[in-house]
């Protein structure tokens, strides 16, 4: 079997568009809270679900809307609900966070880590109901360190649930850098439950595939779950508005907001104390530093990566055809909204 | 009507779900142990072994019950499902409102729960107060074998998730799961009525929200459920003797609560005591208080609850529970108000 790489460019760059439909949304003020965007995830989720079928079950976390879109779920009434219209996918009750969409199995959860277990329950309701559906869920890196992630992966292997782990390590829990605080390597952890774990660059889509296809193959043939770490990138930072993308986006802003209290913070007595704290600042500045490097310099665009694979032409034609989808659901949420206001 | 132990009756109706129904299945930490009969009957499909992982298993049941089935997951004591909150919480009790009603998750999360044996207080709370006041959860107390296999079935077949607790007093196999009865020289106060009883054959569903009346009287409402229903009709006995009549009140499920059974009885003898082995502050007790006001009720009240850490010397911890001495104290101070 072989990639249909045409498809997956067309489902990469229905991703991006739509979640640059909801950036808009949001400095806009239309849609109200967080919003965690799934940019630069595309390349992992179109690679994973490329092997979906249907019938299998999607358990997702926060940054749940490429996923959905790539699983078909109509970008309208996810649109409405990102804006909080009642007319939305879930009424206006759940929000990007929380999104659900019965008729495709695929549940979305604002609380790190809780897809794994969510997906186990799938698991086990595809094992006694339904063999030979598999049920994949998402969560970042950050979620390695949650109990009930951890808890989930012990309970699948021991149940030999069809389950596919997929990690999209973008490095960052939250604005903390993940290596900080995890110890040891996840994809040995991961295996250290029993079952095969395997990692890739999440900046490739065919590389995605090919792993994901052997998990996948895996599971429907009742062998048990598997973990995927793939590694990706978060240009959009953890959510719109992210403290530390700031930095550099409005960087005058906020050096005049940050330093009046930090330079009291340094020079508080005992003046002795200067020197570890010029170290302590020198840590968050190094922190915000290693942002901007990713984001600017050295992250890959997974997109880009994914565009040579089908060449110029295809690629245009795919992001025109893409494109024209997400406007036309996005004027038809506009004007759905319009219709009842 | 057969008389059956509140352990069999509840496993009776589990039983008869589980043969009617293959989507009902039950996993949990040493089910094949504590549920043998049901796993000889069902193999190890149905009734399933769980890692000590209640987070992970707990929420696993949300997403199987999401996925078409009715998972009955046991949290062998309801102490333990503070590690597991967050598949309750989070997920199971918010999905019907988060997905604008498209989608629910049937399924009954049972656990053991009460005091009275010196287990300490990690393993002797109720907390059906804490859970009652999630929207969106439902929770039963069953008080006899009766109620306790019709409530089971009404959990089941909800459409909704329902928090099932087993008193360890009343389902007294625990006693000896735990290992406290196999000892001579240590006793426990089992109400006997509670852990034996008729129950109607074949079974009948129990609505959930609908309280009973265990006893009849004008003077002063009684307001229990589990093992304080049974403390409380023990200290009817000497309030009778004293001249003062009681009306108790089974609720049998905490949420959704019998409003109507309530302030009735309230309007009758204006004067209600909750008895209630939860804890006092922001619970049940006040909740009752909160349905009289809001019901325009105007009644005398007092309430015998746990107060405190429950302390696991037996002598200290019969005083901190709802025992029969304080109910009596507390009744007869209402009684004798102006």
């Amino acid at each position: 079997m072989k990639p249909n790489f045409e498809q997956l460019y067309l489902q990469m760059a229905r991703m991006r568009y739509f979640e640059e439909a909801l950036a808009g949304l949001w400095h806009r003020g239309l849609a109200p809270g967080e919003m965690h965007l799934g940019v630069g995830e595309e390349a992992v989720v179109a690679g994973v679900l490329a092997h979906l079928q249907h019938g299998d079950a999607l358990s997702l976390d926060h940054r749940s809307t490429p996923p959905l879109v790539a699983r078909g779920v109509d970008m309208s009434s996810m649109i409405l609900e990102c804006i909080g219209d009642e007319a939305g996918l879930c009424g206006g009750q759940g929000g990007h966070m929380h999104l659900f969409s019965p008729e495709h199995l695929a549940g979305s959860s604002g609380i790190v880590g809780s897809s794994a277990p969510l997906a186990a329950g799938f698991g086990l309701a595809a094992q006694l109901m339904s063999p030979g559906k598999v049920a994949f869920a998402f969560f970042g890196d950050g979620a390695a360190n949650q109990g009930m992630l951890l808890e989930s992966f012990n309970l699948a292997a021991t149940w030999k649930l069809p389950v596919v782990f997929v990690c999209k390590d973008n490095h960052w829990a939250i604005t903390t850098r993940s290596r900080s605080v995890t110890g040891g390597c996840l994809r040995k952890r991961a295996a250290s439950f029993g079952m095969p774990a395997a990692a890739v660059d999440g900046t490739r889509v065919e590389a995605v595939w090919r792993a994901a296809a052997r998990a996948v193959a895996r599971a429907r043939a009742g062998r048990g779950p598997s973990f995927l770490l793939a590694r990706c990138c978060r240009p959009e930072g953890h959510f719109l508005g992210d403290p530390l993308l700031r930095m550099f986006r409005e960087p005058v802003k906020q050096v005049v907001e940050i330093t009046p209290p930090i330079v009291r913070a340094m020079m508080s007595r005992p003046l002795g104390a200067l020197v570890s704290r010029c170290g302590y600042l020198g840590r968050i500045g190094m922190v915000i530093s290693r942002v901007g490097g990713q984001v600017y310099i050295t992250d890959p665009d997974p997109l880009a990566r994914a565009a040579r694979l089908v060449g110029d032409e295809a690629s245009r034609r795919l992001e025109d055809q893409a494109r024209g989808e997400v406007e036309r659901a996005l004027e038809d949420a506009l004007e759905r909204r319009e219709q009842h206001a | 009507m057969p008389r059956m132990s509140f352990a069999a009756a509840v496993e009776a109706a589990l039983e008869k779900a589980m043969a009617e129904d293959e989507r009902v299945i039950t996993f949990g930490e040493d089910v094949t142990m504590l549920r043998r009969n049901l796993f000889v009957r069902f193999g190890p499909g149905r009734v399933r072994q769980t890692p000590i992982s209640e987070a992970a298993f707990l929420y696993a049941g949300v997403g199987a019950a999401m996925a078409g089935m009715r998972p009955v997951v046991e949290i062998m004591m309801i102490d333990f499902i503070a590690v597991a909150f967050d598949g309750l919480l989070n997920a199971a009790s918010k999905l019907k409102a988060f997905s604008g009603g498209k989608w629910n998750a049937p399924m009954v999360i049972r656990a053991g729960c009460g005091g009275w044996y010196g287990d300490g207080g990690q393993h002797e709370q109720s907390l059906w107060g804490i859970l009652a006041g999630m929207p969106g959860v439902s929770v039963v107390v069953p008080s006899n074998p009766a109620d306790a296999a019709g409530l089971m079935l009404s959990a089941i077949n909800s459409d909704d998730p329902v928090v099932f607790l087993e008193h360890k007093f009343l389902a007294d196999y625990w006693l000896d799961y735990l290992g406290g009865a196999s000892r001579d020289g240590v006793s426990f106060d089992v109400p006997a009525a509670g852990a034996e009883g008729e129950v109607p054959q074949p079974l009948r569903e129990v609505p959930m929200g609908a309280a009973s009346v265990a006893r009849r009287g004008g003077d002063i409402t009684i307001v229990s459920l589990g093992v304080g229903l049974h403390r409380a009709l023990e200290a009817c006995e000497t309030l009778a003797a004293r001249g003062i009549q009681a009306e108790v009140i089974d609720l049998r499920t905490v949420a959704p609560m019998d409003r109507q059974t309530v302030t009735e009885s309230a309007r009758k003898t204006g004067k209600v005591l909750v008895v209630d082995e939860d804890y006092v502050g922001f619970g049940l007790s006040g909740e009752v208080a909160a349905v009289l006001a809001e019901s325009g009720v105007s009644a005398g009240f007092a309430r015998v609850c746990t107060e405190d850490v429950i302390p696991f010397a037996r002598h200290l911890e019969e005083r901190a529970l709802p025992n029969v001495r304080r109910i009596i104290d507390a009744a007869e101070g209402l009684a004798r108000m102006a």
